[in-house]
């Protein structure tokens, strides 16, 4: 089947994709290499993108049914996620670091949703987010110096 | 693995319903549980053009589409005010906010899953399905029935006052539930409801006129022993039948106590 979609602000058109194929492959695909597949039990948070800019699951989702639609990949918001991403790296939080294209998607959504979020609130956003090496405690530093900073006020 | 060798995107509720009678026809909810079976379906028939995704309001109730994701649902005012918060806390630990937006009410609840936070909360309130050729029917009568090719439509939340408490014991945030429970008093009839035992939820209702005279310390202990005696539990890799039965006690009556405190 002929699969046409809007892919980080421009049209794609594939044909002869396979009913089966997940958005995963098919972003893949397309080399998007971002995107990864770390659970294959739909936990880990690893896959995520934005349909219509609503974070999901791409290694649950079928290409098929993302057709006519608005997807974003981490490729696609280079600049949103160079706001943040060096305050958690200076927290240590990138490990393996396996596991940050999905953090780095989540928290651009939750930051879209929710500007000024509280500990709790970043915890229960990122709660689909798993990360084996770090324990979660330096990706949570990382996003609040991150708001800290935004709080700040210039020296005049 | 999931094999898929024709994808369709229904037109009309009939075309879906005709569809689905070939018994390797199979409706996608939010894929996450199908995609963990190791079956091929024929045709994979999507309802995402069919405008079920929507949660209408009449003076009487909120009518659910079957393709609202959990997380719309979760975060719905209405019915955040009518169920006092119970229904956002039976939604909030599955798993992620990625998996909730995939994740379909209609889905959730055409599955009957046994680890169902969904259907633990929803057979508390006031609740019905609408199935296209079935009609409406109750969700406690739905939940008992075998699984047949009728499509689920909507879910039917009535607004029937009266308070309603959730619960449920996990061995991690995200993890399939231990034991789930709510509680309600809607017009005067108190529900506790246990799920994840690991079976399907089940109903339990004041047989015994235990709380007919209010929710005291001593009638919701003597309720929840009567709840903890009544409801069959069983073993997995998450807790024990001793166990499960020990939270059911100790659960019913904390939700009993969270409805006793909401009475005022």
């Amino acid at each position: 089947m002929e699969i046409k979609l809007q892919l980080n602000g421009r049209a794609v058109c594939v044909p002869d994709v396979a009913p089966d194929t997940t958005l995963y492959d098919f972003l893949r695909a397309q080399g998007c290499a971002s995107v990864k597949c770390g659970c294959e039990t739909s936990n880990c948070g690893l896959c995520t993108v934005f349909l219509d800019d609503v974070p999901v699951l791409s290694c649950s989702m079928l290409a098929a049914r993302a057709a006519g639609h608005k997807v974003t990949t981490l490729e696609g918001l280079q600049a949103e996620a160079a706001e943040f991403v060096g305050f958690i790296a200076d927290q240590g939080a990138d490990q393996c670091g396996f596991c940050n294209p999905g953090f780095v998607m989540n928290t651009i959504a939750l930051l879209r949703e929710n500007p000024d979020p509280t500990d709790e609130e970043i915890k229960a956003y990122l709660s689909g987010n798993l990360c084996r090496c770090s324990g979660y405690e330096g990706q949570l530093r990382g996003i609040r110096r991150f708001l800290d900073s935004r709080k700040e006020v210039p020296h005049a | 693995m999931l094999s898929i060798q024709n994808y369709l995107r229904a037109e009309s509720l009939d075309q879906a319903y005709q569809l689905n009678q070939n018994r390797r026809s199979h409706v996608l909810g939010g894929m996450l549980w199908l995609r963990q079976s190791d079956i091929t379906v024929g045709t994979a028939i999507d309802l995402c053009d069919l405008g079920l995704d929507t949660i209408e309001e009449t003076p009487e109730e909120y009518r659910i589409g079957a393709t609202v994701p959990l997380r719309r649902l979760e975060h719905h005012p209405g019915i955040a005010a009518l169920t006092g918060g119970a229904v956002e806390a039976a939604l909030k630990d599955i798993v992620g906010v990625q998996f909730r937006n995939m994740a379909t009410v209609g889905g959730s609840i055409w599955g009957r899953f046994g680890f169902s936070d969904v259907l633990t909360v929803l057979l508390a309130a006031d609740c019905a399905v609408e199935l296209y050729k079935g009609g409406r029917i109750p969700l406690e009568t739905f939940a008992a029935m075998p699984y047949d090719r009728d499509i689920l439509t909507h879910v039917v939340v009535k607004k029937t006052p009266g308070p309603m408490a959730y619960t449920a014991v996990r061995i991690a945030r995200t993890d399939f539930p231990v034991l789930t429970c709510a509680a309600s008093c809607l017009q005067g009839e108190y529900k506790v409801v246990i799920g994840a035992r690991p079976g399907k939820a089940v109903v339990v209702r004041d047989e015994r006129g235990l709380l007919k005279n209010g929710l005291t310390p001593e009638s919701t202990k003597a309720f929840a022993d009567y709840a903890a005696e009544t409801v069959p539990t069983g073993s997995n890799s998450r807790g024990s039948a001793e166990y499960r039965t020990h939270l059911v006690r100790v659960l019913t009556q904390r939700m009993l106590c969270r409805l006793a405190d909401k009475e005022g």
